[in-house]
């Protein structure tokens, strides 16, 4: 058996356009993410509201977001709403899946978050006469999001490594010039290896960066 | 003035308050006893409108808490509410727990807020834990930290729902105080307990309820010493 030759210096030729993809994987997955959050607490409020409409619509979302594979909801995206003559990039249909699938499965866990708060605490707010908005801002918010960081960061490190799915539909993201550059150079095994270092360290930092966030913006204990 | 006027509430097919009429003037102090389940805590959760009522009227300074158009938050500012279990806010320290109403809801600035609210943490004795953080401190801190969060927001009046159940006996003695000290400064106050001989301390009037009724109400001396009815006896022979 032949043994592989290992050339470093294609890659390390090609570096600024690993790293330019990069950034865009980075960015993908973080924006995703801000705007899933967002769309994960109004999920969890509306499945826990006493509307049934909005009970229903926000189910719907949930259950299809962590009942399909991500790669259908990308190709949905993509070529689904290219179909209706509605043509989205290859990076806004990764993005639009991810909030999708973000949204879907933080939902579950936002509602869990919120359940585990004594009702009590949000009585205890409007009773000092905070309105409803205000109690959820104040009071209920902050020891949610306390309560389901860090099942959040693993949403986080979800996001990142499911936006290499943008591969198919030709996004120039880590994955993507990844794909680009080894096919055209052979050295495959090298590219990948790179690739999933550039990954490893992507993940970490975001990990890191949630950490730093975390000892800022959380104080006290919870009871 | 607070003004309860045949007052009934639900909760599904259980009636849990029958017909209540019940003034507290201002300065006064009523104290609310009697067993679990009379419906005590409810009626407090009434007056300030955290729960519905299904019939009557409860007029707080002549504003009908429960018509549609009265705007529930400003009339919720009037009545400071503690609760048995204390609620303090745990991602927040003494002082912000005490200043965030009197800035959200008033819109003092922070400066402002936090000097109201270090007053009235120094009043409960509280002083020498402004940052700490309430999940260090014990029930009866929490409590107190508890009391001085609603008299900041300078309420007229105050509401008490059994506030020295949950805690542990050591501790009851300083919500008391506390209490007692309320009572001094002429506040206006409705007292759900089970403390029994504190009612009778501080109680300007006692209602006894029984199963969603006052049976019996009077002062602490015709009620707790001198009471005439069988199920006012009954209870204060369990109790006392």
């Amino acid at each position: 058996m032949d043994s592989y030759n290992f050339h470093w210096n294609v890659v390390w030729d090609a570096f600024p356009q690993l790293l330019s993809g990069a950034f865009t994987t980075l960015h993908v997955s973080v924006l995703s993410m801000l705007v899933g959050i967002v769309a994960a607490v109004f999920l969890a409020l509306g499945k826990m509201s006493n509307s049934k409409i909005l009970s229903f619509l926000s189910s719907v979302w949930i259950e299809l977001s962590r009942n399909t594979p991500a790669l259908f909801l990308i190709y949905m995206a993509y070529f689904g709403l290219g179909a209706y003559g509605i043509h989205l990039s290859p990076y806004l249909s990764v993005f639009a899946a991810l909030v999708f699938v973000n949204g879907g499965y933080l939902a579950e866990t936002f509602r869990g978050g919120f359940q585990s708060i004594p009702p009590t605490q949000y009585n205890a707010a409007r009773s000092l006469g905070m309105n409803r908005i205000q109690a959820y801002r104040h009071i209920i918010l902050p020891q949610m999001f306390r309560r389901i960081y860090h099942p959040m960061t693993n949403q986080f490190i979800w996001s990142i490594l499911m936006s290499s799915l943008g591969i198919l539909v030709g996004m120039n993201d880590l994955s993507g010039e990844t794909q680009r550059l080894q096919s055209s150079s052979f050295r495959t095994l090298e590219f990948f290896i790179v690739a999933a270092a550039m990954y490893y360290v992507i993940a970490k930092l975001v990990l890191f960066a949630a950490h730093l966030v975390s000892k800022r913006v959380f104080k006290g204990e919870l009871s | 003035m607070i003004e309860i006027k045949g007052v009934h509430k639900s909760f599904g097919d259980l009636e849990v308050l029958k017909g209540i009429d019940l003034d507290v003037k201002k300065g006064e102090v009523v104290s609310i006893i009697g067993a679990s389940g009379s419906g005590k805590s409810t009626l407090l959760y009434c007056i300030n409108a955290i729960e519905a009522i299904n019939g009557g009227q409860i007029l707080v300074d002549g504003v009908d808490v429960h018509d549609k158009n009265t705007d529930k938050n400003q009339l919720r500012q009037n009545l400071g509410m503690v609760f048995q279990q204390w609620n303090s806010f745990p991602h927040l320290t003494v002082l912000e727990n005490a200043a965030l109403a009197p800035q959200v809801v008033k819109g003092f600035s922070k400066e402002k807020a936090e000097e109201i609210a270090t007053k009235e943490l120094t009043h409960v004795g509280l002083g020498d834990k402004l940052h700490e953080y309430p999940t260090k401190m014990s029930g009866g801190q929490q409590q107190r930290l508890a009391i001085a969060r609603a008299l900041a927001m300078d309420p007229p009046y105050m509401l008490f729902d059994e506030v020295t159940s949950a805690l542990d006996p050591e501790l009851v003695g300083e919500v008391l105080d506390t209490l007692r000290l309320l009572r001094d400064d002429g506040m206006t106050m409705i007292c759900v307990t089970h403390e029994i001989a504190f009612a009778k301390e501080v109680s300007d009037k006692v209602a006894f309820f029984h199963k969603g009724l006052i049976e019996e109400m009077g002062t602490p001396q015709q009620v707790l010493e001198n009471p005439q009815k069988e199920r006012t006896k009954q209870f204060l022979s369990k109790v006392l």
